[in-house]
């Protein structure tokens, strides 16, 4: 394994770790997949089994997003409390393979939250999990899940220049689960938004996961969805040296 | 060759005030700081709180890009190689903060190993090692959250270690460790010279710097003041003598009334639990004692004592505080 694989894996297994032993995410980690499998059921539950299945998959791909978009800037504004962020740029490793990890782990998170999100649908509301292409649904899922870690680890390489970019990741939120289709179809909305869905990989990914359901072709959202995720790291990669430098120009590092 | 070179180094930190109204201020916080540090010297960086200390030491370990001026870490520039500096280099700063709280010791050096590349079976000898060099072998697989500050303080020591830097940068290492600890910390500290280590130490610890450093800067408003050996430092104030007077509840007429005695040539106060420790420096030879008690008439006297100048006298002359 090379220098720079092991990095980014022992760097996932720490701030997974991390983020496991904090007894606050666990219990969020009951309570928001509930919260989320409740909003699908009473939104669904007047429509077909269908339907009912499409809200789960929805909703348990929000746990994914919430975990990921919110969190980022909350990991990073963790890093400055504890001081920890000066010895991470201090360190000679690229600071994009210190960070990645860090959003993959907290995607991780979020991949128990989608399980637990569809573990509550059928125990509370025996929502069914009908799954046509099983071998292509498991690969959506952690292809979307990585692809939304990317897309934190940009919004991350913001945060370390702007520390209030943690308000961005909130305000994200929630209007990614509208218009990554998560609860409703994209045809809902107006014309004009679809071009800003597109551009965001969890509306590939989502379509990924129910095309792969419900037996359609789940192939090219696939791709779209770790293409788009890959251009988020490299977009990351690209700013975040430039970012550093006007960080440690400006003296932000150790501002909390 | 220096191993740490600073050649007129400044920083100027740019903040802004009020609310509707903002304005940008300027603060200079170095203003055109030099030395250098020879291969296996403990250089001391004194100075008061804000003196610029820790704006220095954040240059030169490439945390902070400096407004003007150049430094060289083993030949390296610290803003163009910056990550061949910090290959080259360990920080340990003092406090708290640094340590993931929630995971072990153990996580903790291991994380932090990889990110300095070390490679995996060097750094599971090394951190044996170095939970040995600090005392933390066998408490490795607690919870950082739950140490104390002179254990998490000699963790910082371990982590700045890891990649057995050649040089390493101290920042208030003993800040808040009890005397115990801090005693242990110095010895851990006097032993990386003997490994051969350039070490940059900052503290306002006057007995620390005396004990440890071979040579030392006084730093003051962001300028070095000062500079040469423990001893040659101390010249500065030989030709004075010192009267230790214990009062209790002076005040601050009463201090400034003794700063205007003739012949004083500075006052500063030590808080002793209850007590205040007036330390006042005057030419040797010069008798004031009774001068000095008279101005303090009316406020309650304990011990007085006369004796020769120390390092502290010498700092507290330099950097013109009263403390």
């Amino acid at each position: 394994m090379t220098a720079n694989a092991r990095l980014l894996l022992m760097g996932w297994k720490f701030h997974f770790k991390m983020l496991a032993r904090s007894s606050f995410n666990g219990w969020l980690g009951v309570i928001y997949p509930l919260f989320f499998a409740t909003v699908a059921f009473f939104m669904f539950r007047a429509g077909s089994k269908d339907s009912l299945l499409y809200a789960s998959l929805g909703a348990s791909v929000m746990g994914v997003w919430s975990a990921t978009s919110t969190s980022a800037g909350a990991a990073l504004q963790r890093e400055r409390w504890h001081g920890t962020l000066e010895l991470l740029v201090a360190a000679p490793a690229p600071f994009s393979l210190v960070l990645l990890p860090v959003t993959l782990a907290m995607a991780t998170v979020g991949l128990y939250s989608m399980a637990a999100t569809l573990l509550w649908g059928r125990v509370l509301f025996g929502i069914d999990l009908h799954i046509d292409h099983w071998l292509l649904f498991c690969l959506s899922v952690p292809a979307t899940v990585i692809a939304i870690g990317m897309f934190g680890f940009l919004l991350a390489v913001a945060f370390v220049r702007y520390r209030t970019a943690w308000a961005l990741g909130n305000l994200l939120e929630y209007p990614v689960w509208l218009i990554c289709g998560f609860l409703v179809p994209l045809s809902f909305f107006p014309a004009w938004v679809r071009p800003i869905s597109w551009v965001l990989a969890p509306t590939w990914g989502m379509q990924a996961i129910r095309e792969s359901a419900t037996g359609g072709t789940p192939v090219p959202d696939l791709l779209v969805c770790l293409g788009l995720g890959l251009l988020y790291t490299a977009i990351g990669v690209l700013v975040v040296d430039w970012f550093l430098r006007a960080a440690r120009a400006r003296a932000a590092l150790s501002l909390t | 060759m220096a191993v740490v070179e600073a050649k007129d180094l400044k920083r100027t930190y740019r903040t802004s005030t009020g609310i509707l109204r903002r304005r940008s201020v300027d603060v200079e916080a170095v203003r055109g700081v030099s030395f250098e540090i020879g291969e296996g010297e403990l250089f001391g960086l004194l100075g008061p709180n804000g003196a610029g200390k820790t704006t220095t030491i954040k240059m030169l370990i490439t945390l902070l890009i400096p407004t003007a001026g150049s430094a060289t870490v083993l030949g390296y520039d610290v803003v163009k190689d910056a990550r061949e500096v910090r290959r080259r280099i360990g920080y340990v700063f003092g406090g708290d903060k640094g340590l993931y709280e929630r995971l072990s010791a153990l996580d903790n050096l291991r994380y932090f190993a990889e990110l300095y590349a070390v490679p995996p079976a060097e750094a599971k000898r090394r951190i044996e090692e170095l939970l040995d060099l600090v005392g933390l072998a066998g408490r490795e697989k607690e919870k950082v959250e739950g140490y104390s500050r002179g254990m998490r303080q000699r963790l910082h020591i371990a982590r700045g270690l890891l990649h057995d830097p050649p040089v390493v940068f101290l920042d208030e290492p003993t800040i808040g460790v009890d005397p115990v600890g801090a005693r242990e910390l110095r010895a851990t500290i006097a032993g990386l010279t003997h490994a051969g280590k350039t070490v940059l130490l900052t503290t306002h610890y006057m007995f620390e710097a005396d004990d440890l450093c071979d040579r030392m800067a006084v730093i003051t408003r962001g300028e070095i003041v000062a500079e040469g050996t423990p001893a040659a430092l101390k010249a500065i104030v030989s030709d004075r003598t010192v009267i230790e007077i214990e009062t209790f509840g002076v005040d601050e007429i009463t201090v400034e009334a003794l700063r205007h005695v003739s012949g004083v040539a500075s006052v500063s106060i030590e808080e002793r639990d209850q007590a205040q420790v007036l330390h006042v420096q005057s030419p040797a030879g010069t008798e004031l004692t009774q001068t000095l008690l008279g101005v303090l008439d009316g406020t309650r006297v304990g011990r007085v004592a006369v004796r020769e100048p120390t390092l502290e006298d010498a700092y507290v002359a330099l950097v013109g505080v009263d403390q």
